[in-house]
């Protein structure tokens, strides 16, 4: 039984939860930001995997870490824009547009990447994000190793999600988000252009995304495969309720998730011969769900999510 | 009088298809007047302030605002003129806090910052100068009607607006808030502000405003000073022909149809007593809020008593639903005819029949009998001259009048022996008014015991026999209309019954 509770003890836990929180906390700051514009962006499971492919296309290439995380986020911001195209001007269904281009995306992935890397028994390899060492910090006991010792985009996730959390509370940027996806006919009779705003944010939410996706291939693992994002778009939409809509709920809720994800890793280790591993994997599925349950029901959802802006209309 | 005018709309002109909405308008507001712009539903009010504020471009005139034309077509032209227009329905964002719906927009979209001390002064100062109370960081969900208008009055005076029109602002507001804003109003004229408001109600126009002009078929069909005009005067421009509202004669009343002892509900209704006999109209006066919700619900079979006993025809009304109130005779008019009364994307008939569609004659093994229903909707159309779409229209593309005659004639035209109704003209204007009155009484005639519940002393002086008057889930008790006077009702509505006895 000792053995249960030791793992919290470990350090190499607490890094993982920072490392397996990174692309949920990008998914879903993209998330949140287009349903705080009171878009719904189902695309994401499919922009996170575009987003894997094309980073690690780019930098298998000859391309830099960087440039691979850069031409990510454009990817996902064509298909923000394709999405916003269609869901906001075009007011169609926000549900089935979503779902549509997660499964455009993932398939075009998959296709791109077949085409360019020809089947073979292992996957070709790059050399990915590594590990920052920062003076002092990542030299204390224990903590240094829990949370200063991880690669450059986990950092700038966690920097994000506070920098977008002051943005839309402290910002007239933030403000005009927020009352467009409030009230979209209360922000045109104050001279904002809902329609702008909201193709702005999806765009700029879709980037997030498959910045979230491609982290998956420069910095967690260092190839690609097809099923790699295994349901953490719809992990990050679960936790954009969960968050009731705010960036750092967001953060804390996909550190949580996390650390469910990392602690039935290491379960399964402890007293994996006596229990199916599947039972584990199903945890921090069930634990989001319980908490869900707990949070959502006093989340104060965008009035105006899901509902599509025609000029003139009330 | 020689000061040149703040603004001027000049030969103002605008058609939809075949219907001229505006037809060669032409207005002057000075500064610090109030003016109002009366007129029926349609007469083209609504249109025209949304030429003025650019919403709408007009096929020819011009707008002139502090001696600078407008361009056509720009609201924000509009807002930087100094211009500020309040929607009839609130444009609010209910999840942000006062001061955040009132800056939204205020500042370049690049800043780093919301400013919002400095704004949270300005809105205070504002506040406190128009008599707006109202709480800066409240959420404006939690508001009531008559502060998130001071919202939406704020909004435009934040924006340094010089000029207010207001689009029918007393539609939505009870009537001690109606006379708290036309007061306020008054105080901002003072202050210099010069202010248009759109209404059809005519003591409100003669007591709140300087001058008043009338608008009928889109045209301007006269001006007049409030002082030197009369209600029946106003009345008759506005209509185009004299309109008297309909009267009640006396008429002994029948059996008892509807009685209730000692009732309660929850904490909303507290041991009323009131009794309706048929060919009989009992009136429940009082001011929105006090229980009258909770009371609709309850003769209309969606509360059950939790004490007390409710009794139909002189048998309690055992295990009441909606529907066994329906097939029991009671037709009912809610209060809310957009949430309760219709559901606006279905057709009319559909509407027309949706209480009913579980008898018969609408509907047989299952399947909904159209061809019934069409013409059960024709029916209601033709006999109660409900005007503005076919019986396959969706309701919601007709005029709350026209809607409210439909919901009505559904009702009537199956002779109901008990009718409940709540609020039957809120927000109609004067033709319609005088339509559902007529109605209503008509079919108090013809037997029907009326439960009339309302907060208009106009409408209860008018169609009552005997009045009970609703104050915090209480009943008074009932008066005779012979002994009813405004005095005495606002007497009651206030609580102290024992006074006005």
């Amino acid at each position: 039984m000792m053995d249960v509770l030791d793992i919290f003890a470990s350090a190499g836990l607490w890094a993982a939860v920072l490392r397996i929180a990174t692309p949920l906390i990008f998914g879903t700051l993209g998330a949140l930001i287009s349903e705080r514009a009171g878009v719904l962006n189902l695309g994401i499971e499919g922009i996170m995997t575009f987003g894997a492919m094309i980073g690690w296309m780019t930098v298998y290439h000859g391309g830099d870490l960087w440039l691979g995380l850069a031409v990510a986020a454009l990817s996902g911001a064509v298909f923000g824009l394709l999405h916003a195209a269609l869901t906001v001007p075009l007011g169609l269904s926000q549900h089935v547009t979503g779902l549509g281009i997660t499964l455009f995306a993932s398939s075009l992935s998959y296709f791109i990447f077949r085409l360019a890397v020809p089947v073979s028994g292992s996957p070709p390899t790059i050399v990915p994000f590594q590990v920052i060492k920062i003076p002092v910090l990542s030299d204390l006991p224990f903590l240094g190793e829990a949370v200063f010792s991880q690669t450059a985009p986990t950092y700038l996730a966690i920097a994000l999600a506070l920098v977008i959390a002051y943005a839309l509370a402290r910002t007239p940027l933030g403000l005009a988000v927020r009352i467009v996806g409030e009230n979209p006919h209360a922000a045109e009779a104050q001279g904002i252009n809902p329609i702008r705003v909201r193709i702005g944010a999806v765009v700029f939410g879709s980037a997030l995304m498959a910045m979230g996706g491609a982290f998956l291939t420069l910095a967690a693992f260092n190839s690609f495969f097809p099923t790699m994002v295994q349901g953490r778009g719809w992990v990050c939409i679960a936790l954009v309720v969960f968050a009731s809509w705010r960036p750092e709920r967001a953060l804390g809720g996909a550190l949580l998730f996390a650390l469910f994800d990392a602690y039935q890793l290491r379960l399964q280790h402890v007293v994996g011969k006596a229990i199916p591993y599947q039972l584990f994997l199903m945890i921090p599925y069930i634990m989001s769900i319980l908490a869900l349950l707990v949070m959502a029901r006093r989340a104060r959802v965008p009035q105006a999510l899901m509902q599509p802006f025609r000029r003139g209309e009330r | 009088m020689s000061a040149p005018p703040v603004l001027r709309l000049e030969g103002i002109t605008k058609r939809f298809g075949a219907l001229t909405a505006n037809d060669d308008i032409t207005l002057e507001l000075r500064q610090g007047e109030l003016l109002a712009l009366l007129g029926e539903n349609g007469a083209g009010k609504t249109t025209l302030m949304n030429i003025l504020f650019g919403h709408y471009t007009a096929d020819s005139g011009r707008v002139i605002a502090f001696g600078r034309e407008l361009p056509p077509g720009k609201p924000r032209a509009a807002i930087e003129a100094g211009i500020g227009m309040v929607h009839q329905h609130f444009a609010l964002a209910a999840n942000l806090t006062v001061l955040e719906n009132v800056i939204a927009g205020t500042r370049p979209l690049g800043a780093l910052g919301l400013g919002s001390a400095a704004a949270r002064e300005k809105l205070t100062a504002l506040s406190a100068k128009f008599g707006l109370a109202v709480h800066p960081d409240a959420r404006v969900g939690d508001l009531s009607v008559g502060e998130r208008q001071r919202v939406e009055i704020l909004k435009s005076l934040y924006r340094d607006a010089k000029v207010l029109i207001l689009d029918e602002p007393t539609a939505v507001l009870t009537h001690q808030e109606a006379e708290q804003l036309y007061h306020t109003l008054r105080g901002m004229a003072e202050h210099g502000l010069s202010i248009i408001f759109i209404s059809h109600k005519l003591h409100e126009v003669l007591a709140a405003a300087d001058r008043v002009t009338v608008l009928r078929g889109g045209k301007v069909v006269a001006e007049r000073r409030a002082s030197e005009t009369t209600k029946d005067e106003l009345a008759e421009l506005m209509v185009g022909r004299r309109v008297a509202r309909p009267r009640r004669e006396s008429q002994a009343p029948g059996a008892i149809a509807l009685k209730a002892a000692r009732v309660d509900v929850g904490t909303a209704l507290k041991a009323i007593d009131f009794e309706v006999r048929a060919g009989e109209t009992l009136g429940i006066i009082g001011v929105s809020g006090n229980g009258q919700h909770t009371l609709v619900r309850l003769v209309s079979g969606l509360e059950r008593p939790s004490a007390g006993s409710l009794e139909l025809y002189g048998a309690p009304a055992q295990r009441p639903t909606p529907r066994g109130f329906v097939a029991a005779g009671i037709g009912r008019i809610p209060e809310d005819r957009h949430a309760d009364g219709a559901v606006g994307e279905m057709a009319v008939w559909e509407n027309a029949v949706l209480e009913r569609v579980r008898e018969p004659r609408f509907s047989a093994a299952g399947l909904v009998r159209r061809a019934a229903g069409r013409a059960f909707a024709r029916e209601v159309i033709e006999r109660f001259d409900v005007r503005g779409g076919s019986e396959d229209s969706p309701i919601r593309l007709l005029s709350g009048g026209n809607m409210q005659k439909l919901i009505l004639g559904r009702n009537l035209a199956e002779s109901p022996r008990i009718l409940i109704a709540a609020q039957p003209t809120r927000g109609l204007d004067e033709g319609a008014v005088a339509a559902v009155h007529g109605e209503i009484l008509a079919a108090r005639r013809a037997g029907t015991a009326v439960l009339l519940i309302s907060e208009d002393l106009d409408e209860i002086l008018a169609l009552a026999d005997r009045v009970q008057a609703i104050v915090k889930g209480r009943l008074s008790p009932p008066i005779p209309i012979e002994k009813a006077d405004p005095r005495r009702l606002g007497l009651m509505m206030a609580g102290s019954w024992e006074d006005a006895a």
